[in-house]
């Protein structure tokens, strides 16, 4: 079809020839065999639209998803974490309301439309363009220091379009337990025997209100894995997003279904670690 | 005693007028204490409003659009939104809102489309016009549609897109589609994680461990990419009926994992429950029981996740058309509407293609509040 499409005429020997040559003659069950018992020899299949294995496309954009995917977890947890702990010792004030109010809209706004205000705000009024993940002249140069420090200087606008949503949810959910665990006896006990406040508050509160800040680190990795698709084409990055798009509109099989097979396996990475972390931090939970 | 009274005497404390005797409060059913509670979250009572507005505006698309949303117009591409005024250049007052004819004009330089106001035609706003035919859910023919000006003036609230057409109207008319696919797409859900969750809660055994670990495995796979996956799997060639249909079933497809937890988890808890021995004993048959008595108790929660299900289905649905992969031209929803923005250089040059992000936001975060507010009210444990 894409053949015909492109102009040239094809007749049904053409396509029976392009089909063995593919292995698209096979029943479905049989392609789909042939593509699992290739992995297990690091083989992913071709990509019908590029011609080249698959493996030699996405390498580099897996690694480069799984950088912003963690990345951005690392933004929501420096960021909602102090903001939380202030939210809630100073509850009701100016610095409350701003913060509750921040969260509110990041947790409305969907990534990838903050991604297009983001770029329109950067280009109308800033005059930079805030697309892709490297300066043009890093972007084929072999890795290097000074390539990382680009990649830094060009990671912090998707970092923090993508974690701005989960840090919304932390911050909350991070100020209701913390204030939970503010108005326990222990703590009246600790201030009337005149502990300084900052050690109070870090010492004991805070390392109960934490349990909930891990165990959701195993639904939030695996969320923004998949949240940095659509933001990544929005902002035309070279991770696995804009690939997986252009492959399924292509139908390339081969590609999408690798890409969708990564991303299943860094979210079940997520959650694995997650699960452990959890088990580390409470010991409530190994006695189970 | 005093103590219990005093605690539902500080809980109710807004409905104070009504609550004279306290026995008032034992015997209220559920649903008023529910309602009471509701009451108190102020914020949920407005963003309830927001949403029953929003939804009126998805019944009544044709009168409250003021120009067809498919009518290209060239002289009015990417017309910024016509300020609407009261005071005219003379400093005259009206009473009646009233905008400028505009005057289309090349800038020599840049080469872009410049409107002016012309300051010499009035066109005074009026309600309830006469405007382009229409039918309402389409069977019931009219003409009146909410606010209107002259031709040729025109008021383009929001502005126009690159076609010419009034984006005012174009999200008026989106609104329908992306407010409804939540609902479908909800009720689809409701029914699998009904059934699914009670069969599991109720049950247990091999029965409740195959369901969850087909609901865990759901869950764990990363939502965007397989929805895309399966978005384009969907014939492109679809009419825009049956694409929305298949939309709705395969965001709902992953969508009743959280719904089918919240019951399994309520029924585990209420299989144990006094009434239900009762029932046992009394000889009502099981489908008895779970229909008449423990669905019934789990109601509150079923609504406020239902209504927190809803505005990730617009989300869902607003990316996957963004994308290109969910609704497509002909049919309009915010999704597709977003479509027109996602060019870094339409939308420096005509901004307000932004719009319907903002519609959409206000949206999701008024439902979510609501939702919020149900879950307070429904708890019973809480302050």
């Amino acid at each position: 079809m894409t053949l015909e499409s492109a102009g040239q005429l094809v007749d049904q020997a053409l396509i029976d020839q392009l089909k063995a040559q593919y292995g698209l003659d096979q029943p479905i069950y049989v392609q789909y065999f042939k593509w699992v018992a290739g992995m297990t020899r690091g083989e992913f299949g071709q990509s019908l639209t590029w011609k080249t294995p698959v493996k030699e496309l996405i390498w580099e954009r897996v690694g480069l998803t799984f950088a912003l995917s963690l990345a951005s977890l690392l933004f929501i947890w420096v960021v909602a974490f102090p903001v939380g702990i202030y939210s809630a010792i100073k509850q009701y004030s100016i610095g409350d309301y701003v913060f509750t109010f921040i969260s509110f809209v990041g947790l409305g706004i969907p990534p990838f439309l903050l991604a297009l205000v983001v770029m329109w705000l950067a280009f109308s009024k800033f005059g930079i363009s805030v697309g892709g993940l490297f300066s043009v002249d890093f972007q084929d140069a072999p890795w290097s220091w000074a390539k990382v420090i680009d990649l830094l200087q060009h990671l912090w606008i998707p970092m923090v379009v993508l974690g701005l949503g989960g840090t919304a949810g932390l911050i909350r959910i991070m100020r209701a337990n913390l204030l939970d665990e503010l108005h326990k006896p222990y703590v009246v006990t600790s201030r009337a025997k005149g502990m300084k406040e900052r050690k109070l508050i870090l010492k004991h509160p805070v390392r109960v209100a934490l349990n909930p800040f891990i165990s959701t680190v195993g639904w939030t990795l695996p969320g923004l894995v998949s949240g940095s698709v659509i933001v990544s084409v929005v902002l035309n990055l070279p991770t696995t997003g804009p690939l997986l798009l252009r492959a399924l509109m292509s139908q390339d099989m081969y590609l999408a279904g690798t890409i969708v097979l990564m991303l299943s396996i860094l979210t079940v990475i997520g959650t694995l670690i997650s699960d452990i972390l959890l088990a580390w931090l409470d010991p409530r939970i190994r006695l189970q | 005693m005093a103590f219990l009274q005093s605690l539902f005497k500080r809980a109710n404390a807004a409905s104070a007028a009504e609550m004279l005797v306290d026995d008032k409060v034992y015997v209220a059913s559920q649903w008023q204490l529910m309602w009471w509670k509701f009451r108190k979250h102020k914020l949920a009572i407005a963003a309830a409003l927001v949403v029953f507005a929003l939804y009126l505006v998805a019944l009544l698309a044709e009168p409250l659009a003021a120009y067809n949303p498919e009518a290209q117009d060239a002289r009015h591409a990417y017309r910024p939104p016509t300020p609407v005024r009261f005071v005219d250049a003379e400093g005259k007052a009206y009473l009646r809102p009233f905008v400028y004819g505009t005057k289309q004009k090349r800038d020599l330089e840049t080469l872009a489309l410049v409107y002016t106001d012309d300051t010499s035609k009035l066109y005074p706003i009026h309600f309830f016009v006469k405007g382009y035919p229409y039918k309402l859910w389409s069977f019931i023919p009219g003409e009146i549609h909410l606010f209107g000006v002259e031709d040729p003036g025109r008021v383009f609230l929001f502005g126009a897109d690159a076609q010419g057409r009034d984006l005012f109207s174009r999200v008026v008319y989106g609104t329908r589609l992306s407010m409804t696919i939540g609902l479908v797409g909800v009720t689809l859900s409701f029914v699998l994680g009904i059934l699914l969750g009670g069969v599991s809660g109720y049950y247990g055994g091999t029965i409740d461990m195959i369901i969850q670990r087909v609901i865990e495995f759901l869950r764990s796979m990363p939502t965007i990419p397989l929805w895309m996956g399966l978005s384009a799997a969907l014939p492109a060639n679809w009419p825009p009926v049956r694409m929305y249909f298949g939309i709705t079933i395969i965001l709902s497809l992953i969508g009743w994992t959280s719904l089918a937890r919240v019951v399994r988890g309520r029924f585990l808890s209420l299989r144990e429950e006094d009434f239900v021995m009762a029932g046992k004993v009394a000889g009502s048959s099981e489908r008895t029981i779970i229909l008449k008595h423990m669905v019934p108790a789990m109601m509150s929660y079923i609504i406020a996740a239902l209504t927190l299900a809803v505005p990730e289905m617009i989300l869902s649905e607003t990316a996957l058309s963004f994308l290109g992969l969910g609704l497509r031209y002909p049919a309009i929803s915010w999704g597709v509407l977003l479509q027109d923005a996602q060019n870094i250089r339409a939308v420096a040059t005509a901004p307000w293609l932004l719009v319907p992000g903002a519609a959409v936001v206000l949206a999701v975060l008024s439902l979510n509040f609501l939702g919020d507010g149900l879950r307070d009210a429904a708890d019973p444990y809480g302050r």
